[in-house]
């Protein structure tokens, strides 16, 4: 197992380096200066020429990326341009609102999407099928800011149940932080649950027909336990898979979300960075949500051991 | 309507004898509705001129923020003035947002359209190479990896900031992230394909490789990518929309059901119809290239339909 884990982790890093070089590239591409950039409007070639050697961009291309890359390596992101901060320290402090909402999505898609699933399965053909398969293809069409307005328009503005936007930190209460944070997790979910639910269907629907479950229907096992026991613990290997894949969809999703709720995460700062081409943002915002995004897909692989236990590594 | 539709189709049988498929996919009710609403999409889109419309970008310091169904006196070309309804009210500069969403059509669908026919082409291209030549696959899988690894809207962002927005900037960046997956989807057929008996036959007949790839693996990529495509379109329209939302796709000049809505953001308290009429028409559009796309997978590709 600890081999395993080892070499997957090891297998992580060409992909990892791929995209850094990818990243690296990305600055390196731009029309513009990142020296003219931080140098503002006012200044003349010599500041610029101080600044572009203060940054090691005269050195060649490869040398740049090997400081580059140490200086990522050590959590040293470079200063920002447009926010006049350690890029490291503005990911900081943008950290907790995006992690609580993603958690909070997770949490509410899986525990809203696994058993419309397999009651979906259960009733394979029957109204509740029909509309969860129904949800599901809408729910990969109707855009995140959409749902979002809408569910503004109803429970914040319409009804008042609600505020309508912004975020409150968990130290100054849970309550309003909890309340800030149900309608932007109820609206990035939907795509998720639509996803997870489609998945858990499909998966269940497969084991019904096995052998074993008409064994444990025959012993008098409750329909319940037929359920939760034998069928969805059997089609789980499928379920962690792409609740891990989803996480891509989610990191997109947040971005979007955190602008229609105006909620001050990473995603938000994703937007203002790309409109103020403040390119060392960008790039470690891209670095930070790609290594998520490959961990928990690293640790979703982790589990299956736990899910199946004829896995083993 | 929808869920009408839908398990029908996903239940569809794994045909086994196909005697016409285009017979199979024409009678896919899924294929049927999604078909329909595309191409009337498509028309709305075409015939903008002549639905009523005025200049969508025409700006009317008056007419700012009006509800739908308010009227005004417009004077034509040719100086005979007549009444028009702003079906959908105004937007914050005093455009027409009946206009508006019209012409958004035009952009939306072509951006669609676009992006899965480049991805798909460019992914198809260097799908072939990888799964044909063996030292290459290595490398360009490991990039193909790494940009997959990049979540695609994400992606799409990074690769917009690095030039001015525009048309042609925002369909690179949306096609750059969906390469990847046509790549893999054809390497992985190919990859199949050159197994196969008659593969090996036509090889051992001294059959020239480009010719093999044409004549033997190309005919049996299309079916996978017919539907990828079109579920690439689907998303391509989305990512489009976000983009423009976000107001770092296409410029406002030019409307597209991304940007209309990104107009409508800072009023949406007051005027909501800024974001509801676009937003409906995305979501149908969507909707309606997504049940193509299973439609057209559950009887074109009853492999991947019972995956999924």
């Amino acid at each position: 197992m600890f081999g395993y884990i080892l070499r997957r982790l090891v297998a992580t890093i060409p992909v990892m380096g791929v995209v850094a070089v990818l990243v690296f590239l990305m600055l390196r591409l731009t029309p513009t200066d990142p020296a003219a950039i931080i140098a503002g409007d006012n200044a003349n070639s010599e500041q610029v020429a101080e600044i572009r050697k203060r940054l090691g961009l005269d050195q060649p291309i490869h040398t740049q990326f090997v400081i580059w890359a140490n200086k990522t390596l050590h959590g040293d992101f470079g200063e920002s341009f447009f926010f006049k901060k350690q890029v490291a320290e503005l990911i900081g402090d943008r950290l907790e609102p995006t992690l609580s909402l993603a958690v909070m999505t997770i949490t509410l898609a899986v525990l809203i999407a696994v058993p419309l699933g397999v009651l979906a399965a259960y009733r394979h053909g029957g109204w509740l099928d029909r509309i969860v398969m129904g949800f599901s293809v809408l729910g990969f069409s109707v855009p995140v800011f959409v749902i979002g307005y809408a569910l503004i328009y109803v429970f914040a503005i319409e009804l008042a149940w609600l505020p309508v936007q912004g975020y409150q930190r968990i130290s100054l209460g849970i309550g309003g932080w909890l309340q800030r944070l149900i309608l932007p997790a109820v609206t990035l979910s939907v795509i998720y649950v639509a996803l997870i639910a489609r998945i858990t269907r499909t998966s269940v629907l497969e084991v019904m027909n096995e052998d074993y479950i008409r064994t444990a229907r025959a012993k008098g096992q409750t329909e319940r336990k037929v359920l939760v026991r034998h069928a969805l613990a059997n089609a789980a290997v499928p379920i962690v898979t792409v609740v891990g894949l989803g996480v891509a969809l989610l990191i997109g999703g947040v971005v979007v979300t955190e602008s229609v709720y105006t909620i001050p995460g990473l995603g938000r700062l994703t937007v203002d960075a790309v409109l103020a081409r403040d390119y060392p943002t960008i790039q470690a915002v891209i670095l930070l949500f790609s290594l998520s995004y490959v961990l928990i897909n690293l640790v979703v692989d982790l589990t299956y051991t736990f899910f199946d236990p004829r896995i083993r590594y | 309507m929808t869920i009408e539709a839908i398990p029908a189709a996903a239940e569809a049988p794994p045909q086994a004898h196909r005697p016409s498929t285009l017979r199979g996919v024409l009678r896919n009710p899924s294929v049927l509705i999604g078909a329909v609403i595309v191409a009337f999409l498509a028309v709305i889109g075409a015939l903008a001129p002549m639905l009523g419309t005025i200049d969508p970008a025409e700006i009317n310091p008056v007419f700012r923020n009006k509800k739908p169904g308010v009227e005004r006196s417009i004077r034509d070309a040719d100086g005979s003035e007549r009444r028009f309804v702003h079906r959908f009210g105004t937007d914050t500069l005093g455009r027409d947002v009946y206009s508006r969403v019209v012409y958004g059509a035009r952009v939306s669908l072509t951006i669609g359209v676009t992006v899965a026919v480049l991805s798909v082409g460019i992914g198809l291209l260097i799908g072939l190479v990888t799964g044909y030549i063996r030292w290459i696959d290595g490398i360009i899988m490991r990039f193909m990896d790494g940009l997959m690894a990049i979540p695609a809207i994400l992606l799409a962002m990074g690769l917009v900031s690095l030039s001015r927005a525009g048309l042609l900037a925002v369909v690179i960046a949306i096609v750059v992230p969906e390469v990847p997956r046509v790549v893999r989807l054809v390497r992985s057929i190919v990859l199949s394909i050159r197994e196969e008996p008659y593969v090996e036959a036509a090889i051992t007949l001294g059959t020239p490789t480009p010719t093999l790839l044409v004549r033997h693996v190309l005919p049996n990529t299309i079916a996978p990518l017919l539907v990828q495509g079109t579920f690439t379109c689907a998303s391509a329209i989305l990512i489009e929309a976000v983009l423009s939302f976000l107001g770092i796709g296409i410029p406002p000049e030019t409307p597209t059901w991304g940007n209309i809505m990104a107009e409508g953001r800072s009023l949406f308290r007051i005027y909501p119809h800024n974001i509801f009429y676009p937003g409906v028409f995305l979501a149908c559009a969507v909707l309606a290239i997504n049940m193509l796309g299973d439609g057209l997978r559950d009887t074109l590709d009853p492999r991947f339909a019972k995956r999924m």
